[in-house]
């Protein structure tokens, strides 16, 4: 017994920043998750002439704790003919991939989620990798016609497009030569660039398949609401329900984390290197500054005590982080130096991503969905061969500015045209062959005479 | 119908075929629609239409109510165009009782037809393209909506049902600011229909969801009764409004627009361009409504001449027809109605045949069929 005690105290020992991360991943990102589904209905509300969720809070801002209570309230039903195990085990298995892969995300300089390994981008794509097969698992286990639809459907965008993100993710390694977090984005200060500027159709490539990879519109085929009332989730109702949606906006952050590490510079300010923008350092605490005196002038006409009392609360937080980055930003004292940097990289990471999921949310409300037959065409005849030959491009443009010694800058632009050319001729190759191949289909079909004729 | 056990279609990998229950309840077969679909993968290679979940025996209710009595009945079969309704069932009434509403009145129920018309379009916009997945339509196509049952609720007090019409006129005069509010509603809608032309039509999603989805070329759609905008879609050029003039519409200049490919494209181009044709007949007949009586004379107890008549108007949805019969007495001796869904939904079969799942619930929008009123 005793021996059990030491071994679990020195196993906590050893560990205690990685398990506290890890109680943090659990308590802190379906609370953020929740958020974003909250802005998620304010921008939708927003671009259709509405107010979105209004009632609980004010404006709505205790809405995902009333509907997560709710959520868990509700009865826990499985259905007679599911597979009991595998319908339990599916949703659980689609967050906790979720979760386990934002272990190895980057906030800031210092504010590694869980632990900066050298395999750090890998270990994100590899894990992320799982989902699908939560997805898959719960529609099959479902035992219903709408579930099993979407789950196949599921199983080919998903592999499909996990391919074109892996090439994509790849350009952008090239550049960077490591797969540790840190040291990407360490990359991309020495090379005085973003690489969604050298490599623009690796980043372009990436985003549409990470929309694709978290089913968001126009690809949200697997849960295509008009069509298969809810796909792979149809059976699933209560908490059971509410993991798979967390495990997608959970999912959302971390194609979003990715996307901002490789390509847009993860906590670096836009342009570090240009000394005539170091104003932008001043922003955060500008920001914070502005939302500090946005609720002092708003906290006394709020209607109920307890409403001004929180904006009393949320101005003084914020006036707090502002002093930090006042204080800390000049001198290098260690540890307040530490935190500063971590904040402010926090800062500017997350106002990428959240820009980075405001542009699935932006897709989502604008755009009709695909149809399957529409989505695996583009991503097999165009997306997966162009972001190929991009990787090509880039490891020539790699050769010809290291090797060669040829202006970097012209290297990619002449490689970049090369890529965009393949990707014209795709879509054009694409389009004739679509048509046709729509048409025999629907042709050959037609003959088809049988008993349901009436 | 005659179901052979052992015929099985031949499918592309061999595999079982899949039978998918699509409805009664599901959020896009508008309404109580149920679909029997048999599926090879996801594609379909048989359906058959399941009806009826909506049937409240209109037609017969009909015989045990006077003229009057029945006239709100109608509003409750296509309830997205009640006045529509009401306007065929009054006309046909009327035609039995051999009098004819006086021209103020005909030109009030044409403006409100339209509005009507305009506003039922708005409907089946919103939901069409809510199930092809674009979500925003659906709220702006409300807003305009809105406007329009606004209209219809100063006019008569009620804005879905609105038994807006009487047999032999109207029962309200038009109320003061109505050519005010028609005109300030016109002008605002047609900047309106062009956002939700620039939010779709050039839409490459769009055009792919909908470019030669559920084609049903004119043989077939003269073949299986189809008619409004699925006839019209076609290229066959078959208005009532043109062909066959009701209430005022020989006073007013405006086009048919027809399409080409009868693919749910077209529909949905031929019902955006209907919006704006209706859209102008509002505006002419605003401009000048006759003054006089809005009530014909008829009786208060209708006792139309043992007699049959049939009246169809172009409905939003298509030819709506009301064929009624008198044997003298106080009630109608039989009511038939011939619903433009109903005969619409007809055409489900073929068009969905060798489309993806996808592609039966987009088609099934672009019938724009309204359940109460296929079912009655």
């Amino acid at each position: 017994m005793n021996s059990v005690l030491h071994g679990v105290l020195a196993f906590v020992q050893t560990w205690w920043v990685e398990l506290l991360c890890a109680v943090l991943i659990v308590a802190v990102v379906p609370l953020i998750a929740g958020y974003i589904v909250l802005v998620e209905r304010k921008v939708m509300a927003d671009m259709q002439a509405r107010l979105g969720p209004m009632r609980v809070g004010p404006h709505g801002l205790l809405q995902p704790i009333a509907d997560a209570v709710k959520l868990l309230l509700k009865e826990d039903l499985i259905p007679t003919n599911a597979d009991q195990f595998i319908f339990w085990f599916a949703p659980v298995l689609s967050m906790t991939v979720a979760l386990t892969s934002m272990g190895a995300v980057a906030f800031g300089p210092w504010f590694q989620v869980a632990r900066d390994i050298n395999i750090g981008l890998l270990f994100v794509v590899g894990i992320s990798a799982l989902g699908p097969l939560g997805i898959v698992l719960g529609g099959w286990a479902s035992n219903n016609h709408y579930s099993i639809i979407g789950a196949m459907r599921s199983t080919a965008q998903l592999v499909s497009y996990e391919t074109t993100a892996g090439f994509a993710i790849v350009s952008g390694l090239l550049f960077a030569g490591t797969l540790k977090v840190s040291a990407i984005v360490e990359a991309q200060h020495a090379d005085r660039v973003w690489y969604a500027f050298l490599a623009p159709v690796g980043f372009i490539t990436y985003l549409i398949a990470s929309i694709a990879e978290t089913n968001r519109a126009p690809f949200d085929i697997p849960e295509a609401e008009s069509e298969l009332v809810a796909g792979y989730m149809t059976e699933y109702s209560g908490f059971r329900w509410s993991l798979y949606f967390l495990g997608e906006y959970a999912n959302m952050i971390v194609v979003g984390s990715i996307g901002v590490t490789l390509f847009l510079g993860g906590w670096l300010r836009p342009f570090p290197n240009v000394p005539w923008l170091g104003w932008l350092d001043a922003l955060p605490t500008l920001f914070f500054v502005a939302s500090g005196v946005f609720c002092v002038s708003r906290a006394g006409k709020q209607p109920v005590r307890v409403q001004q009392l929180l904006m009393w609360a949320v101005a003084a937080i914020c006036f707090a982080v502002a002093l930090l980055f006042m204080l800390a930003g000049p001198y290098e004292v260690q540890p307040l130096h530490r935190i500063y940097a971590g904040l402010y990289g926090a800062f500017w990471f997350l106002l990428k991503v959240g820009a980075y999921i405001y542009v699935f949310m932006w897709l989502r409300f604008t755009l009709p969905r695909f149809r399957f037959d529409q989505l695996m065409r583009l991503g097999w005849h165009i997306l997966i061969p162009l972001a190929l030959v991009n990787v090509i491009a880039v490891g020539v443009a790699t050769a010809l500015s290291s090797g060669l010694g040829m202006n970097r800058w012209l290297a990619m632009i002449l490689t970049t045209g090369g890529t965009l050319l393949v990707g014209m001729l795709l879509i054009r190759w694409n389009d004739k062959h679509a048509a046709a191949a729509s048409a025999s289909t629907l042709a050959a079909s037609s003959e088809v005479e049988d008993s349901y004729a009436g | 119908m005659h179901e052979d056990a052992t015929h099985k279609t031949e499918t592309l990998l061999g595999a079982d075929e899949l039978i998918l229950n699509m409805g009664p309840q599901h959020p896009s077969t508008h309404g109580v629609l149920r679909v029997k679909l048999k599926l090879d993968g996801e594609r379909v290679i048989g359906s058959e239409c399941v009806i009826g979940y909506l049937h409240r025996g209109v037609e017969k209710i009909a015989e045990n109510r006077s003229y009057q009595q029945f006239a709100p009945y109608v509003d409750r079969m296509d309830y997205v165009a009640a006045v529509s309704n009401g306007l065929g069932y009054c006309e046909a009434v009327e035609k039995l009782l051999m009098v004819e509403a006086p021209p103020r009145a005909r030109v009030i129920r044409t403006i409100l037809t339209e509005l009507q018309r305009i506003a039922s379009h708005l409907l089946w916009l919103g939901t069409h393209a809510l199930d092809i997945g674009a979500l925003t339509p659906l709220f702006y196509c409300m807003r305009e909506r809105e406007e329009i049952l606004k209209i219809f609720e100063k006019y008569c007090g009620a804005r879905l049902t609105t038994h807006a019409f009487r047999i032999g006129g109207l029962q309200y005069e038009a109320y003061d600011t109505l050519e005010k509010d028609v005109e300030r509603f016109c002008q605002s809608f047609e900047a309106r229909v062009q956002e939700y032309s620039d939010l779709l039509t050039g839409n490459s999603i769009w055009i792919g969801r909908t470019r030669n989805v559920g084609v049903l070329n004119s043989a077939d759609c003269i073949a299986l009764g189809a008619s409004g905008p699925v006839l019209r879609a076609s290229g066959v050029q078959w208005d009532l409004r043109k062909a066959m003039p009701y209430a005022a519409y020989d006073q007013y200049k405006f086009e048919i627009p027809i399409g080409t490919n009868g693919d749910t494209y077209d529909r949905y181009i031929v019902r955006i361009e209907e919006m704006r044709q209706s859209r102008l007949i509002c505006l002419q007949a605003i401009e000048n409504i006759p003054a006089g009586p809005i009530m014909a004379r008829v009786g208060k107890v209708l006792k139309p001449p043992p007699g049959e008549v049939y009246h169809s108007i172009e409905s939003p949805k298509g030819i709506l027809g009301y064929y009624v019969v008198s044997d003298g007495g106080t009630q109608p001796y039989r009511v038939r109605i011939r619903p433009p869904s109903f005969v619409n939904l007809q055409a489900l079969d073929k068009m969905i045949r060798g489309h993806l799942v996808a592609d039966v619930v987009a088609i099934i929008g672009t019938l724009d069929i309204v359940l109460g009123e296929v079912d009655r």
